[in-house]
């Protein structure tokens, strides 16, 4: 009970805020650009001089400013911290962005990527100084192959758009060997891939045909085989696709794509929904990429790194690029150059993302094979719970049928509400919880594609559903104010994405005298 | 299990309210006959502790680069990185965010995107930088297909200095996409001649500088040559740090310019994740792959800042996309970004400076030492050094006196003929003592 006479909560809503000098909100505080704050002539690092000695530069000393900032170690810290300040976070609530799997990030992990044993090792130095790096490497690897049940990995791919480069490319070389690149130029995709297999195909001289799906939301033999011709190098499909749904046909679509002398590339986008449930070799993929920042969980970063390792069929274990690993009795190698073996190439300078490798290992070790195979369906577990929980409410492109990690929902239920899909997710956050993942895949019309991870406790997922409710009656009730300026708390409100790409302003210049 | 916060008992509720018997009721589109019933042979789950018994005893069986004397670089560099910047990067809202879709929500990493760019457009001396590429070597790879869209042409050109994994990288996608590229011999002394070699067919030359083997280019007569021809000139930078003290390829005429940025706030990493810059004339801004931030205003007028000009991007554009690039190094930007608002200009350009003294006063060294010679007239903080006999053997002996000497020029490039050259880098990390060490194990394997 309140016995100061002093009001604990506020008596009346506020209808217009008073503005504050600052512009700041409390917590929230405007942070400037360091080119704003900094000063060129300042450092936050205490380095002396070298003493004096007589450049070896060839001539070529920079005579031009840079125009870089300095900022003491205090500014920088709250420069930066005030920055972190407007950014959503899985650390902060669910973030169940559809096709991205924003799971937990152990700090475990983040520890064990930092051992200097692994975090402070140069990739070309000696291979006999960096035995423990390679076993790592080589344990991962294992796992990777034993959980898909595939014959060869290549680690080096730094993304998951890197590795779905990579695997098209060990097709393309083994369709090569059989000497049959120049008829062999057509890649089957549906219409619901990622942007990424297409953008991949085209990339490496291949035209895309597209596979339409049936109208439950799943590719169909019969379309498959109609597509299928001696002019097609393979499919690339998504598994579960990207509709949330389990490919059902996926065995027959694999006979007879391998039966027309094509080749399966999964996207392994979705892997996370199936570890340790089903195996990709006994499904008849090919190649299929492995995003270790989503299904085994390394940081996104806000946008990066990645990693993107592939997993190959012994019909493509050939033509894995390199870096590979060679293990010779006790010790580990490394076979660096493509000469003189069937290597298609290379993907990138070095070794791939060590740095994610170690905390991927992390990530399967403390998990094991029952604790990976109980992830896969918690997250399934809970997409379904959110489907069955909105379903009366919201209206589902399939029905009510059965998803995989992430529920999809379109926007019939916002017809004549004046309320769109993005509106929608704009209120979400005022809610506090991250938009799911919207408009995409595009044969959904307002798509929104929830998935909730193995990460949410039964009382955050029944929060999450409580608020979509509620807006979901809110949006039918013409509350639209609710949504069409929403968001209303966040750090801004809706930013004006047209005038940016009208005018693009890519960086901070210094503001030009105004002439009198 | 630790992650998981479902209980049992939540997991019968809410199979129940979903209307399923079991959980794999909800696998049923699976094959039956691909459905694992029981976990796969296979470890089961382990404590904290376990894994982190596990996974330190690996880390135990490598060499650290802070443990010994150490002189490795060719495309990866050991620097000193403030402690302020490890600790911001491990902050959540920085760590497990995601690529910035909802801006209302994201303007942290946006503004430190936009900053990033606006560092990078300066350090290159270019008019606009994106969101950063996955390393310097897929970047390049990048230019080069970047290139042959602006100019129409489908022939790349690339120097014998450029780093022979850069140059294999940027091979294979050439190969795969069906174009034309020419690698010209590796040029240890950089005395090819690129201008000779240019011809109007070509979409660009690619140089990178300093070299592989540590020259600084002068790109200015090359950049001429190329504009008189048609040819973009694409400036390759694998030690970031460099661009303190040489004059940048932007002001030297480049049209691109790509970068390794790893050397300012990010480790070794044994080779990832790194940090590919990739810097552009404006003119060229709608062929750039990869994302970018803008500066736009919110409902309210003010400054916000979005991901922009996303019609050049596969999941718009799909198989007309400047790329299939989808993830970036947003968290290794922000290192760089943090490393870099520390420095400031004059911290970067002292650190450069000393790192330049540090490789002279090494040079300067090992010239006195019999049986080896220093081939570069000039250098950054990386040489070539020639040896007697092969390099490679040469590092692995001394790696068995404990010190970490360089990169063997064979390593990069087998069946050269350069298995005598080696390249060796010093940086601010380096003391007089490392120096002292390299030297006596050197001149005691020079008698051996």
């Amino acid at each position: 009970m309140n016995r100061e006479g002093r009001p604990t909560q506020p008596q009346v809503a506020t209808p217009h805020m008073p503005k504050t000098f600052t512009g700041n909100r409390a917590l929230q505080v405007a942070e400037a650009l360091i080119f704003e704050t900094g000063r060129n002539d300042f450092t936050g690092v205490d380095l002396d001089p070298p003493a004096p000695f007589t450049p070896r530069l060839g001539g070529l000393e920079r005579k031009s400013a840079i125009g870089l900032p300095g900022l003491s170690e205090p500014e920088a810290m709250r420069h930066y911290v005030r920055l972190s300040q407007k950014n959503y976070a899985i650390d902060l609530g669910p973030y169940p962005l559809g096709s991205c799997t924003m799971k937990h990030n152990p700090r475990l992990n983040e520890k064990m990527a930092r051992l200097p044993g692994f975090a402070d090792i140069h990739p070309l130095q000696p291979v006999s100084t960096v035995q423990g790096a390679l076993e790592l490497m080589e344990e991962l690897a294992g796992w990777l192959l034993k959980l898909t049940n595939m014959q060869a990995v290549a680690l080096s791919p730094k993304a998951g758009a890197h590795g779905e480069m990579c695997g098209m490319m060990a097709i393309k070389a083994a369709i090569s060997a059989r000497g049959e690149a120049a008829t062999r130029k057509v890649v089957l995709a549906p219409e619901s891939a990622h942007g990424t297999n297409p953008a991949t195909a085209a990339a490496l001289g291949f035209s895309v045909r597209v596979v339409p799906a049936g109208p439950d939301g799943l590719v169909h033999p019969d379309a498959v085989a109609a597509a299928l011709g001696p002019d097609v190098a393979a499919i690339m499909l998504t598994n579960p696709n990207t509709c949330g749904l389990f490919e059902r046909d996926i065995v027959e679509i694999a006979r007879l794509v391998h039966a027309a002398g094509a080749y399966f590339y999964c996207d392994g986008a979705n892997f996370n929904a199936i570890v340790g449930k089903v195996r990709p070799g006994d499904l008849g993929v090919d190649a299929m990429h492995i995003n270790l920042h989503k299904t085994f969980s390394t940081p996104h970063g806000g946008g990066g790194p990645g990693s993107g390792p592939v997993v190959l069929s012994s019909r493509l274990a050939a033509f894995a690029p390199v870096p590979f690993l060679k293990r010779e009795g006790e010790r580990l190698t490394l076979v660096e150059n493509a000469e003189g073996t069937e290597a298609f190439g290379r993907m990138t300078a070095f070794h791939g993302q060590m740095g994610m490798f170690v905390r991927a290992l992390a990530y399967i070790l403390s998990h094991g094979a029952d604790g990976l195979a109980k992830a896969s369906e918690d997250a399934v577990l809970a997409a379904n719970y959110v489907r069955v929980s909105l379903g009366d409410v919201m209206s589902a492109p399939f029905g009510d049928k059965i998803c995989m990690h992430e529920a999809l929902f379109d926007d019939r239920w916002l017809k004549d509400t004046g309320i769109t899909t993005l509106d929608f997710a704009k209120a979400m956050i005022d809610e506090g919880f991250h938009p799911m993942t919207i408009y995409f895949p595009l044969v959904v019309h307002g798509a929104m594609l929830i998935e909730p991870t193995e990460s949410e406790s039964l009382v955050s997922l029944t929060l999450f559903i409580a608020t979509l409710r509620d807006l979901v009656f809110s949006a039918l009730r013409g509350e639209t104010e609710r949504f069409l300026g929403a968001p209303h708390y966040a750090p801004r409100k809706r930013l004006d994405e047209t005038a940016a790409a009208r005018k693009p302003v890519l960086r901070w210049t210094p503001p030009q005298p105004v002439k009198a | 299990m630790r992650y998981l916060p479902l209980s049992a008992e939540n997991r019968e509720d809410m199979l129940a309210r979903i209307g399923v018997a079991a959980i794999d009721d909800l696998f049923a589109d699976a094959p039956r006959d691909a459905l694992l019933t029981s976990p796969l042979d296979l470890p089961s789950r382990k404590s904290e502790l376990e894994v982190e018994r596990r996974l330190s005893a690996l880390a135990g069986k490598n060499v650290a680069a802070g443990a010994v004397p150490f002189f490795v670089g060719a495309g990866a560099y050991k620097h000193h990185v403030p402690a302020t910047v490890d600790h911001l990067i491990q902050r959540s809202e920085f760590l497990t965010s995601y690529t910035p879709y909802q801006p209302e929500i994201s303007q942290g990493t946006l503004q430190v995107l936009f900053e990033f760019q606006t560092q990078v457009a300066n350090l290159t001396g270019m008019e606009v930088a994106n969101a950063s590429m996955y390393d310097g070597s897929t970047g390049a790879a990048e230019a080069i297909l970047m290139a042959h869209r602006v100019t129409r042409r489908r022939k790349a050109l690339v120097s014998g200095g450029l780093h022979p994994h850069y140059a294999a990288t940027a091979r294979t996608l050439s190969d795969m996409a069906e174009d034309e590229i020419r690698i010209l011999p590796p040029d240890p002394l950089a005395s090819e001649d690129l201008i000779g070699a240019l011809d109007d067919s070509l979409s660009c030359v690619v140089v990178q500088s300093p070299d592989v083997f540590g020259n600084p280019r002068d790109l200015r007569p090359l950049a001429e040559a190329c504009r008189a021809k048609g040819v973009l000139l694409i400036a390759v930078v694998t030690e970031a740090l460099a661009l303190g003290l040489i004059e940048s390829p932007g002001a030297m005429g480049a049209d691109i310019v790509v970068g390794e940025g790893q050397s300012i706030g990010n480790g070794l990493n044994f080779g990832g994740p790194y940090l590919g810059l990739f810097a552009a004339r404006e003119k060229y801004l709608r062929q750039m792959p990869g994302r970018l931030c803008g500066q736009t205003v919110d409902a309210d007028g003010r400054r916000g800042f979005v991901l922009t000009l996303s019609t050049r991007e596969q999941h718009i554009r799909r198989e007309k996309a400047t790329s299939n690039i989808c993830t970036n190094s947003g968290l290794c930007a922000l290192a760089f970004s943090i490393h870099l608002s520390l420095l400031g200009e004059t911290g970067l350009k002292q650190l450069a400076l000393i790192n330049h003294a540090n490789a002279v006063a090494l040079a300067d060294a090992l010239e006195k030492v019999p049986g080896v010679k220093v081939l570069n007239r000039a250098f950054f903080n990386e040489f070539t050094l020639q040896v007697q006999g092969s390099a490679a053997d040469l590092v692995e002996r001394m790696a068995a006196r404990g010190v970490l000497a360089g990169v063997p020029v064979s390593r990069l490039l087998p069946g050269a003929g350069l298995d005598d050259l080696l390249l060796v880098a010093s940086s601010e990390v380096n003391t007089d003592e490392d120096r002292a060490v390299l030297l006596d194990a050197l001149q005691a394997e020079m008698r051996a």
